[in-house]
């Protein structure tokens, strides 16, 4: 790796604005939806209305007959499978022989315009033959209940994971005492404010595909073993994307329909998802039951975790493979844990399918984690900062699970919200407030997420991502990757890098979005790995270009190479500032000398993880670290509890921008405040979605979101690009378990399901003033999850 | 059937064929070509298509094309006067406030409202004012502190005029 060779920053640590900051302030910036193609048609798709059926027999007549309508697709056409993981390939463009969730899709239709469209779905007659569908976690160890997928083992059992790191039992024997507790995680989606939107371009066997997509490259791959032509002949462009957050990080039916309808027509074919498909898209966070047990001594070691997971998946696979390591994992951090069990099962449900959303997988169990951490300090009578402190790991270290750990700041984070938030008073201060109708309340949770997987999707041994950079004669910089921008501002990150490394300013870099004719391939935007890995690729780039324009620049002035140094368009001495050069000029020197100047750089993660089953989900080049203490009101009467205030530190290695890095915290600690306090998917007993749109699935308002202080930790991590890691997604985990440890320290209980709402918070507060502390009655925290594991062992 | 109809937006006329259902967030999109009113949730909850008619802040997804004849109607693509930018503009791109920048301008256009009639408001009135619009990346902190500097803008441009 070719490290920076500079540590004087011009442009890396300030606070800039991002590239595309007035194109979208002025409305000039450009999603999918915004763009018309020349006698351009319009796609709709017609939605299962059952949960579970087979399909006896499809009609599309009709609907063909239509005027204005130009073709008709059903399931047939497409039979090729697919799924964002080659182990997990059990999707078709539409539903062939059966549906699995009402909104699964099964026709499309290109027609002149919207309404036709969707006039000639009407038109379009299914029979169908309904089954039994499988709608919870119980329902999918059931054999009576017909397979959703034809190749599950066990009933509807997607996947299973049992893995141990050293003997737990004999941990919980050498503890002082052991904890077990249910959690329960509901589901939730991301609402990304732009629907999912594809254009098709089908011409002389070739593909073009816009598509608001965080992950091209695998877009790229699937339609190429779906539509069976040469992913050569393939052109994925991702135009300015109205976020994801996880939501957008597969292939969805819209790609392939638009393309093969633009093939069937002749004509490019738009798709754009209503608000209430967006939902049937779903992929968002699966609902998990959890069991956590652990142990612990009496001066507050953890001498052994075992977590139990279950998984309501939905209908299809997904990233869901990943989802259920991810469901336990990571427990093994931010604290020192050396024996960890862990078992998870992911169920195949006629729901929409689950998939990763910010913080994938990880922010179910932390939840559980971080409210035992609560408990547990609680029992032991010291303070929940300290026995985190006491836990928590140190810089370099492996954990248990192989996990190689560098830079951690997790210590610094515990430290910074403890003496920003004020946190010693008020929480000795909000434990005695009884007799208060209105209550305040403060707590604490950390949580760690990864910079990047390890391990690619497809696994080979090519770059994670590459970046080319050109010059051009005027000085101009452009910067080729394949990186996809979703907001979080991964293009404004490789234009700063390139910037500082070359000396230039912000303003001469472009970047091209990502469009896979002319960027070299970048995985994609998720598993937070966008700086880390990108940011590398460019510096590497750059390195290049910078070291032929120093050669040429070293021999005109007459100075050592390394005694030269750049910033503000001029390559200049170090030693005598009165020796410099124009950027420009070194750079046609250097054009003159050895041509066309270019460059490109790769990042390709160290060999990293153990070699147990399932080791390669988990490691990652570095380990971020955050921090939140969240302070609340709670009125008794009505149960409602208002986020006041959150202070959340994270460490990010170093903040290249920290405007940017800010705005990341604050967005995940406002997703995590919605999942906490209103969040949550509702389905009725036929498995319809009851809130499908924005105005029914509560998310916060600017009123409802709290103001939030984020506190930047730079630990510099000795391979982030400048030392830099994510901020993107571990900044959400920790506030859910903060804002349900506050409302225990508040009014003394314990919400340890997902979301707080005022009924669930009344519901409590009457069942602990008719246990009159605790005589075993539990009707809301009966969460099943011991249950079901008593039936497992029993079958 | 159609109807020819004249739309007046950001001060030009527009002559277009709409049908009696087309919502005015349609026609502008699609019929206008000014795209930078969004389409979020087609149901008026979401507030990224919120553009000015006759000065009051209005969802262009739930109003008929039809109605808004002879209404002056302002989108996004108006808020900047020539092409100097509306201060909560600059304010907006300093500040960071747009991640995706899905939302944007709908948040444009209400804060052009909020600021018309009330150069200085408190933060309670900012809130107050955007709480129509849903922003799902920024957890409003940085669009608060946008607001804020556009209106220190706003008064240093006052007190540099007089």
């Amino acid at each position: 790796m070719i490290k920076p060779q500079k540590d004087n920053f011009s442009i890396i640590g300030n606070r800039l604005p991002k590239i595309e900051g007035f194109e979208k302030a002025n409305g000039s910036a450009l999603f999918t939806d915004d763009l018309v193609l020349p006698n351009m048609l319009i796609g709709k798709i017609l939605r299962s209305p059952h949960p579970h059926a087979i399909i006896k027999r499809i009609d599309t007549s009709k609907a063909e007959a239509l005027p204005g309508v130009k073709a008709v697709m059903v399931g047939s056409e497409l039979t090729e499978m697919y799924g964002v993981l080659p182990a997990s390939q059990d999707e078709t463009v539409l539903a062939i022989d059966k549906v699995r969730y009402i909104g699964d899709e099964v026709a499309a239709v290109a027609a002149i315009d919207e309404e036709t469209a969707e006039q000639a779905c009407e038109l379009i007659e299914v029979e169908y033959e309904v089954l039994k569908p499988c709608l919870t976690i119980e329902d999918g160890f059931r054999e009576d209940l017909p397979k959703i997928h034809a190749h599950t083992k066990m009933a509807n059992v997607m996947k299973e994971v049992h893995q141990e790191f050293g003997n737990v039992e004999e941990g919980f024997a050498e503890a002082d005492f052991v904890m077990e507790n249910e959690y329960f995680f509901e589901g939730n989606t991301h609402v990304p404010l732009e629907p999912h939107c594809a254009i098709g371009q089908w011409t002389d066997n070739r593909l073009t595909l816009w598509s608001s997509t965080q992950t091209p490259h695998y877009l790229h791959v699937a339609l190429a073993k779906v539509l069976k032509m040469p992913r050569s002949h393939i052109r994925v462009i991702k135009p300015h994307i109205g976020a994801g957050y996880g939501g957008k990080s597969e292939p969805f039916a819209l790609e392939f329909c638009a393309a093969w309808l633009s093939k069937k027509t002749g004509r490019p074919v738009k798709f754009l998802y209503s608000r209430e498909e967006v939902f049937y898209a779903h992929r968002g966070r699966q609902p998990m039951k959890m069991i956590l047990k652990t142990g612990v001594k009496n001066d507050g070691t953890l001498t052994g975790i075992h977590m139990r997971t279950f998984l309501d998946g939905g209908a299809f696979g997904s990233y869901g493979l990943v989802t259920t390591y991810y469901s336990g994992v990571f427990l093994t951090l931010p604290y020192k844990v050396k024996r960890f069990k862990f078992d998870a099962y992911r169920i195949y449900t006629n729901k929409p399918a689950g998939g990763p959303k910010r913080g994938h997988g990880a922010v179910q169990p932390r939840f559980a984690m971080e409210c035992q951490m609560d408990k547990i300090a609680e029992k032991l009578g010291i303070d929940p900062i300290e026995l985190r402190l006491k836990n928590a790991i140190e810089p370099n270290t492996m954990t248990v699970n192989s996990f190689r750990v560098t830079s951690c700041g997790i210590k610094d984070c515990l430290e910074n919200t403890r003496k920003r938030s004020g946190w010693e008073m008020k929480f000795r201060e909000y434990k005695n407030q009884s007799g208060k109708i209105v209550r305040k309340g403060i707590g604490v949770a950390a949580s760690t997420y990864i910079s990047g997987a390890g391990k690619s999707i497809i696994w080979n041994d090519m770059p994670h991502s590459g970046v080319q950079i050109k010059i051009d004669r005027g000085g101009g910089v452009t910067v080729f990757c394949g990186a996809s921008d979703i907001g979080q501002g991964s293009d404004s990150m490789l234009a700063y890098v390139a910037a500082e490394v070359l000396g230039v300013e912000v303003s001469d870099v472009h970047v091209c979005q990502t469009d896979t004719h002319l960027t070299p391939v970048d995985l994609g935007s998720y598993s937070s790995r966008v700086t880390f890995m990108a940011g590398n690729a460019c510096i590497q780039a750059a390195e290049l270009i910078k070291a032929q324009i120093f050669e040429v620049a070293s021999k005109k002035l007459g100075v050592k190479k390394d005694d030269l140094d750049c910033g503000r368009r001029l390559i200049f001495s170090k030693s005598d500032p009165s020796k410099f050069m124009d950027f420009v000029e070194a750079a046609n020197m250097a054009e003159s000398t050895y041509g066309t100047i270019g460059a490109t750089g790769s990042y390709k993660p160290p060999k990293i993880g153990g070699t147990y089953k399932g080791s390669g989900a988990g490691p990652s080049p570095s380990y971020s670290f955050s921090t939140h203490i969240a302070e609340i009101t709670l009125d008794v009467e009505t149960g409602k509890v208002t986020v006041d205030k959150i202070w959340s530190a994270h460490d990010c290695g170093r903040a290249l921008n920290p405007l940017i890095v800010e705005g990341q915290i604050e967005g995940s600690v406002y997703m995590g405040v919605g999942e906490a306090l209103f969040e949550e998917h509702i389905f009725h007993k036929n498995g319809l979605h009851r809130n499908p749109s924005i105005l029914e699935y509560k998310i916060p308002t600017i009123l409802d979101t709290p103001e939030i202080e984020s506190i930047i930790v730079e630990s510099i991590d000795p391979e982030g690009p400048f030392g830099a890691k994510e901020a993107g997604e571990g900044p959400l985990h920790a506030a859910i378990p903060a804002i349900a440890n506050a409302i225990y320290n508040a009014i003394g209980v314990r919400l340890d399901s997902t979301p707080f709402t005022p009924e669930k918070i009344l519901k409590l507060l009457d069942e602990k003033t008719e246990a009159g502390g605790n005589n075993g009655k539990k009707k809301v925290r009966d969460i099943g999850a011991k249950k079901l594991v008593k039936s497992l062992e029993t079958t | 059937m159609k109807s020819l109809i004249q739309l007046k937006v950001n001060g030009d006329l527009f002559e277009i064929a709409v049908a009696s259902n087309r919502t005015l967030l349609e026609a502008l999109r699609y019929e206008c070509h000014l795209t930078g009113s969004k389409q979020g949730c087609d149901m008026g909850d979401c507030g990224a298509c919120t553009v000015l008619i006759d000065g009051v802040p209005i969802q262009a997804c739930i109003t008929l094309a039809m109605d808004c004849v002879g209404k002056d109607i302002v989108t996004v693509e108006g808020i900047a006067k020539h092409n100097e930018p509306h201060p909560v503009q600059i304010a907006w791109n300093n500040q960071g406030a747009s991640q995706c920048g899905y939302c944007t301008p709908g948040f444009m256009v209400v804060a052009k409202w909020l600021f018309d009639r009330n150069p200085d408001p408190t933060e309670e009135e900012i809130k107050t004012a955007l709480s129509g619009n849903i922003c799902r990346c920024t957890g409003y902190t940085k669009i608060i502190c946008a607001m804020k500097e556009a209106i220190e803008i706003m008064n240093d441009k006052q007190s540099a005029m007089k």
